[in-house]
């Protein structure tokens, strides 16, 4: 509890610090190669044949997702708080990749922790991690993914909290951590709207964004929360079906709960028991949702829709065969809804969505999903 | 609110932890009964949670055990019914924050008032959070224990000024299992709750030997023994309760 009144004391003395947001912008723009694109997809939006879509394109990021804006504030926050280590979780390695990346980069002792089933599905970020000079962990306890990960992350950042910062990956647990992984990954929103006026002189009339603990789909429906004829669409993980248990539709099937030091949505059962979820995608993979979500869900401000892992792999394969880019599974989740939804909407309707991150991490499970197993 | 007090009446209490259900409710009620007869002061009954943050491999694996064989809130409160048929020992409960939250912590609390329970632990509801189940610990007179650890620094005070019953102290800074070891700064931790206020200090996580329980507890009230008990519940399973009672009375003799 102490760390993270120290954190919540030492973001709001930095947030504001001139010094500590040049480093920040610096980074962000010459490290990490911000602002990101906002790309016409003008063959999709004919393929669809209804609204006119953006990609955002936070794939383009250095290590390949949006992830990356929320490590370089948290590191940098780190390093200014005298603090010479950091640990981190990981679900589909990209926070892992991103966390070890910053920390090479910073010159930060650094360790991942990710589910033992994580690092057999996604092994490539697992070898990424190593590279970049990262002691990677394979958590074995519970259901051997994020959740389990989260678990093992807070019992180490208990067991050496002195030295060490946890750089949570999303938008969940205790505070300041939402607030904190909002306000990093915020930078998204803002570009979108200024991207936007500039290509379409207006705002656009949906976002769309894959949610895990929903840091990516904070990140960019956070400028538009007030602009009330700006529709915010998160899309959950629905696994095989949210009639079946294996899901990681918070928002659709949970209920309220107190857990990873947040009240929130949760999957669980009647007694309380966290359940053990199911997606392809391990950054969706887990059984909460960030406060601030559920917060938007509550009040009907955002809209939460489940997407199956047939979905998410069919569009991950459309938007490779018709744009040419190859979306992380996670963002494909959005892809799928948005092929839904934009036929549904008029010609003269802008929508934009968050291509979170890159897919090459999938190609080999993807691979598999169809049947075909290639040597990675 | 009586009955936490009266933990400390008998010399230096101690405070065996095992969780409900490993690796049957019933060998749970078996040890419930027999560390009672043993010396135990205030039995700490885990409800099993599946995602239990605060705890090392050994209860952890314990949680999974009695998950595992479909323990639940309600049977776990008709095992402490039938208990007090015939034993009377104060009991808390420690779990963590959602199974109460789940249950509805009005009804909870109400349930463990009726069976008697004195006291709740919750290791992932800091202080600062307290209101959450606070109010209903009050209406049902059930105590909500507080626990410091080294890094509490400047809410020892705040935390020691509004404790109820006893101030549970982590001896170690993170989670519970077994250590060779036991830091000094527990010692640094009571004179601070004490020289706030004068009420019980029992230190757990990491306790597993007589004689680690003795040095501790000449300058503390109690002591909290629990990944120890529950390894010996591992190895023997059923079979554990002879093993368990007899650690308990070693232990308590230890202390005295």
């Amino acid at each position: 509890m102490n760390a993270v009144i120290e954190l919540e004391e030492a973001y709001n003395r930095l947030k504001n610090d001139p010094k500590f947001n040049e480093e920040l912008d610096d980074l962000l723009t010459n490290y990490a190669g911000r602002p990101s694109l906002l790309y016409y997809a003008e063959k999709m939006t004919k393929d669809l044949g209804g609204a006119k879509i953006y990609l955002k394109r936070e794939d383009l990021n250095h290590t390949g997702s949006h992830k990356i804006n929320n490590v370089l504030g948290q590191v940098l926050l780190a390093k200014y708080m005298g603090k010479t280590r950091v640990i981190a979780e990981t679900g589909a390695g990209q926070h892992g990749v991103a966390t070890a990346t910053a920390a090479a980069l910073m010159g930060m002792e650094c360790e991942i922790f990710m589910g033992k089933e994580d690092t057999d599905r996604q092994a490539l970020n697992v070898y990424r991690m190593k590279l970049l000079g990262a002691k990677v962990h394979a958590v074995t306890s519970g259901t051997q993914t994020l959740k389990d990960a989260v678990n093992e992350t807070m019992r180490e950042w208990c067991r050496r909290v002195e030295d060490t910062h946890y750089v949570l990956g999303s938008a969940v647990g205790p505070h300041p951590f939402p607030v904190l992984v909002r306000d990093f990954q915020s930078v998204i929103g803002k570009e979108v709207r200024k991207q936007i006026l500039e290509k379409e002189g207006r705002l656009p009339d949906a976002l769309v964004a894959c949610v895990g603990g929903g840091s990516n789909a904070i990140g960019i429906f956070h400028d538009f929360i007030n602009e009330p004829n700006v529709r915010l669409i998160g899309c959950e993980a629905a696994g095989h079906g949210i009639h079946t248990d294996k899901n990681a539709a918070t928002l659709t099937m949970g209920k309220a709960g107190i857990f990873h030091g947040m009240k929130s949505y949760f999957c669980q059962d009647e007694y309380g028991q966290i359940a053990p979820v199911y997606s392809i995608s391990a950054g969706l993979d887990y059984p909460g949702v960030g406060p601030a979500h559920s917060s938007l869900f509550d009040i009907g401000r955002a809209e939460y829709v489940p997407v199956t892992d047939d979905e998410a792999v069919e569009a991950f394969e459309y938007l490779s065969r018709t744009e040419g880019i190859i979306p992380a599974i996670e963002s494909a989740h959005a892809v799928a809804y948005a092929r839904k939804l934009a036929p549904a909407m008029g010609k003269d309707q802008i929508m934009v969505i968050n291509i979170s991150g890159r897919g090459d991490k999938d190609v080999a499970s993807i691979a598999r999903y169809r049947g075909v197993d290639i040597c990675e | 609110m009586s009955r936490l007090n009266q933990i400390f009446a008998n010399g230096k209490a101690f405070i065996p932890f095992i969780t409900a259900g490993d690796p049957s409710l019933e060998t749970t009620e078996e040890l419930v009964l027999r560390m009672a007869e043993a010396g135990a002061d205030l039995i700490e009954l885990g409800i099993p949670f599946s995602d239990p943050t605060a705890e090392g491999p050994v209860v952890q694996n314990a949680n999974i055990r009695a998950l595992a064989g479909g323990v639940t809130v309600d049977k776990i409160f008709n095992m402490v019914k039938s208990i007090r048929k015939t034993c009377s020992v104060p009991v808390a409960f420690m779990t963590y924050a959602n199974p109460v939250f789940a249950y509805g912590a009005d009804k909870f609390l109400r349930k463990c008032k009726d069976v008697h329970v004195d006291a709740l632990i919750v290791p992932d509801l800091p202080f600062e959070e307290k209101e959450e189940f606070l109010p209903y610990c009050s209406k049902y007179g059930i105590c909500l224990v507080s626990m410091i650890a080294p890094t509490s620094g400047s809410r020892i005070r705040r935390i020691a000024e509004e404790a109820q019953g006893f101030v549970y102290c982590v001896s170690s800074i993170g989670t519970t299992g077994v250590r060779a070891e036991i830091g000094t700064d527990v010692k640094e931790m009571i004179r601070l709750v004490k020289e706030t206020r004068d009420i019980p200090c029992a230190v757990g996580f990491g306790i597993s030997t007589p004689e680690q329980a003795s040095k501790i507890a000449a300058f503390s009230d109690g002591i909290i023994t629990g990944s120890a008990i529950v390894s010996i519940v591992e190895t023997y399973g059923k079979a554990c309760i002879p093993y368990v009672a007899e650690f308990v009375r070693i232990m308590k003799k230890a202390i005295q």
